[in-house]
């Protein structure tokens, strides 16, 4: 299938994706099959067939190769793109710290899917979520269109000087890479405009040899890490000012770091990661027309943790819920983790509860998002409600516990 | 590159490349790093993933190398080298030349995977494997190339086991099956021809390969002073050996009419000391069997 740049074209995430990367002019792709991207893949090859895109294609041997190639072309100050999910994103993890550590502003798409064991090629978010601390920015979209706009964003971004850090956009696999969706491409001359050819003072040239991806004595390694732990709160703001060049010059605006709706006056916040937002602003709707005071925060990046704009988008809220598609065995889902940890520091004691739900592609229905809804309404009318709760858990297993 | 017919070491570039670095007195492998790249010169831009040259060579803020170099991930040398050069391709640097240097666990263990793949996509990289037969870097463990008889710190020498129990993979083979345009065995012990090899395979357009095989006075327990000569000693008992692969064929260019002692070579050295007269035999009988077989097949010239 040909994808050209019209302008609008009805396509699915990954084609979202491919395009989105086209316009941002990579110099070098590399990257090894899986699935739910493997449409990524097949549809950039095709674009360097025709031509349509001037890159180099390379056909890697495995996604460890994937990243390693891409930040060596990062290296000499290429632009680099590659795109894996699941297991091989744990497969690549090793090379994920050396280019956040090595500071190469590669580019990637994930698919978030399901980890084995059991083997599950459906989605839930438990892979990018085990690499949060992997010194990557993590974003994550909620449909076609924000897939593509952010393949331009997250080059500017993680191209900044002050930030020089590698930027994962995360889809949510099948629910977003596989559903067809109209999609407004830009134009490439504006593209062009909005983000200009990769600059960078850390790459190896012959007019300036370096050595670079070396190591350190204890004397001096905490100040690489501060140092790269700074950049990624640098990119806060940036994050912001790019979001809103972007809303500028092409129409659309996200919101930043997070995207609020209906929170302004809600008792009850839903906080949500990736497509499921999309299926919690209906419920909202509904339930607004029923006279409930509730809302979503559409939490979209999680590194950097965009703490401050989280506590006052939560403002006075009674309860928040947390939507996990994963859970950190033996304590409680990772986004709420994270969440947690933003509102303790701030000393904020408002009810909080973790739904566990979309594992391993599991449904999440309306009336899942409702129960959760009402389980905070519960909460804060003194019934004992988990903070950890596995939404529609099969009755058979639960009994056994 | 020098724009010399032949380089050899009255001609060979008076540029240091790798000094400075904490290498141990009598280093082979820092003595084939040196060589390749006063061969290569300015435009190399050098891989090293974990392993002894790159433990040595890049301590922050005491950088060794004066020419472009990165460290890369243990396994992944040759993928962050294909990597360098499809982007020097791209951004359309004249004049660059992209050479991994790995030791031998990097390469034939841990490696092998991106090689393979480097090697099937023909990617404009010349990968160096430096051979001192054992992970050398992290206390002298067991690699895939580490020789029968050797004693490492995961193949004792006791009682029940003498050592290392399995022979050296044949990695030379393994690259040129996937008939790469080419690979070469060498030795520093015969510098003239590593250098010859390094010269021609920088020339070439595409994956190459060299296998060099370096001394270890720490790992080996042999005087520092001997690096150079033992490696000769090595080739000239048949215990290693010089070819070539090009053109879909195997060259022998080195065929010694008459061995010399493998006891002479294996006394010499520390890692072989446990070694007695039915582990020794058992040597022999491995080199005669190669040489039989690589005299047969590879229709020497």
């Amino acid at each position: 299938m040909k994808l050209d740049n019209s302008k609008k074209l009805f396509v699915s995430g990954d084609e979202a994706v491919a395009l989105g990367v086209r316009l941002a002019r990579p110099h070098v792709i590399s990257a090894y099959p899986i699935t739910p991207q493997t449409v990524v893949v097949e549809r950039l090859s095709e674009m360097v067939e025709d031509r349509s895109l001037d890159a180099d294609f390379m056909h890697v041997e495995s996604e460890h190769s994937a990243l390693s190639a891409a930040m060596g072309a990062s290296a000499v100050g290429a632009r680099a793109f590659t795109a894996t999910s699941s297991q091989g994103l744990l497969y690549m993890a090793e090379v994920l710290s050396y280019c956040s550590g090595g500071r190469f502003p590669v580019v990637m798409m994930n698919a978030n899917r399901a980890l084995a064991l059991p083997w599950s090629i459906f989605g839930d978010q438990s892979d990018s979520l085990l690499l949060l601390g992997s010194g990557w920015i993590q974003c994550y979209v909620e449909d076609a269109q924000e897939a593509l706009d952010m393949m331009i964003q997250a080059y500017k971004i993680a191209e900044n000087s002050q930030i020089l850090t590698p930027f994962m956009v995360n889809l949510d696999g099948f629910i977003l890479t596989h559903t067809y969706e109209l999609v407004d491409i830009p134009k490439q001359s504006q593209v062009d405009d909005f983000l200009p050819p990769f600059t960078t003072p850390n790459k190896m040239s012959l007019e300036n040899p370096m050595n670079l991806g070396f190591s350190s004595t204890p004397a001096d390694n905490l100040e690489f890490k501060y140092q790269q732990h700074q950049a990624l709160l640098n990119a806060l703001p940036i994050i912001e000012e790019v979001d809103d060049e972007f809303g500028d010059r092409f129409g659309r605006y996200y919101g930043g770091v997070l995207e609020t709706y209906q929170t302004d006056d809600a008792d009850f916040v839903m906080i949500t990661v990736g497509s499921i937002t999309g299926t919690t602003r209906v419920v909202v709707n509904t339930l607004r027309e029923e006279g409930k005071k509730v809302g979503l925060i559409k939490l979209r990046y999680l590194r950097p943790m965009p703490e401050e704009a989280l506590l006052e988008a939560i403002g006075d809220a009674k309860a928040i819920g947390v939507i996990d598609k994963d859970i950190s065995f033996g304590h409680e889902g990772t986004i709420f983790t994270n969440v947690n940890s933003a509102l303790a520091k701030s000393s904020v004691a408002i009810k909080k509860h973790n739904f566990i739900c979309g594992m391993g592609g599991r449904n999440i229905s309306k009336n899942d998002i409702k129960e959760m809804y009402k389980l905070l309404e519960d909460s804060t009318k003194g019934k004992d409600v988990p903070a950890v709760n596995f939404i529609n858990l099969n009755t058979s297993v639960s009994e056994v516990e | 590159m020098q724009n010399l017919e032949r380089i050899t070491p009255r001609n060979i570039d008076a540029k240091e490349y790798f000094y400075g670095h904490k290498a141990c007195a009598g280093c082979g492998c820092a003595l084939a790093v040196r060589l390749a790249l006063k061969v290569i010169g300015d435009g190399a831009f050098s891989i090293l993933p974990a392993g002894c040259m790159s433990a040595v060579g890049f301590i922050y803020p005491q950088m060794a190398f004066v020419n472009n170099s990165m460290i890369s991930t243990f396994p992944g040398a040759a993928s962050l080298a294909a990597g360098v050069a499809a982007g020097n391709k791209a951004l359309k640097r004249e004049g660059t030349k992209t050479v991994v240097f790995a030791g031998d666990g990097g390469t034939a263990d841990i490696g092998l995977q991106a090689l393979s793949g480097m090697i099937d996509r023909d990617d404009d990289v010349l990968y160096i494997c430096y051979d001192n037969e054992a992970y050398m870097n992290t206390g002298i463990q067991k690699s895939g190339l580490t020789p029968f008889g050797a004693k490492t710190t995961t193949t004792p020498a006791g009682e029940h086991i003498h050592g290392t129990q399995t022979n050296k993979k044949r990695l030379f083979e393994i690259i040129a099956a996937h008939d790469i345009k080419y690979a070469a065995t060498a030795s520093i012990g015969y510098y003239q021809d590593y250098i010859n090899k390094v010269q021609k395979a920088a020339s070439i357009k595409g994956a190459t390969f060299i296998h060099v095989a370096c001394s270890c006075p720490t790992g080996w327990g042999t005087p520092t002073e001997t690096s150079v000569e033992i490696m000769k000693e090595a080739v000239d008992n048949g215990l290693w050996f010089l070819a070539e692969y090009e053109n879909h064929k195997f060259t022998l260019n080195h065929n010694p009419k008459v061995f010399t002692l493998i006891s002479e070579y294996i006394k010499k050295q520390g890692r072989f000391k446990h070694l007695n007269e039915h582990d020794i035999k058992t040597i022999e009988l491995y080199r005669d069997k190669m040489w039989e077989r690589m005299r047969e097949e590879w229709k020497n010239n």
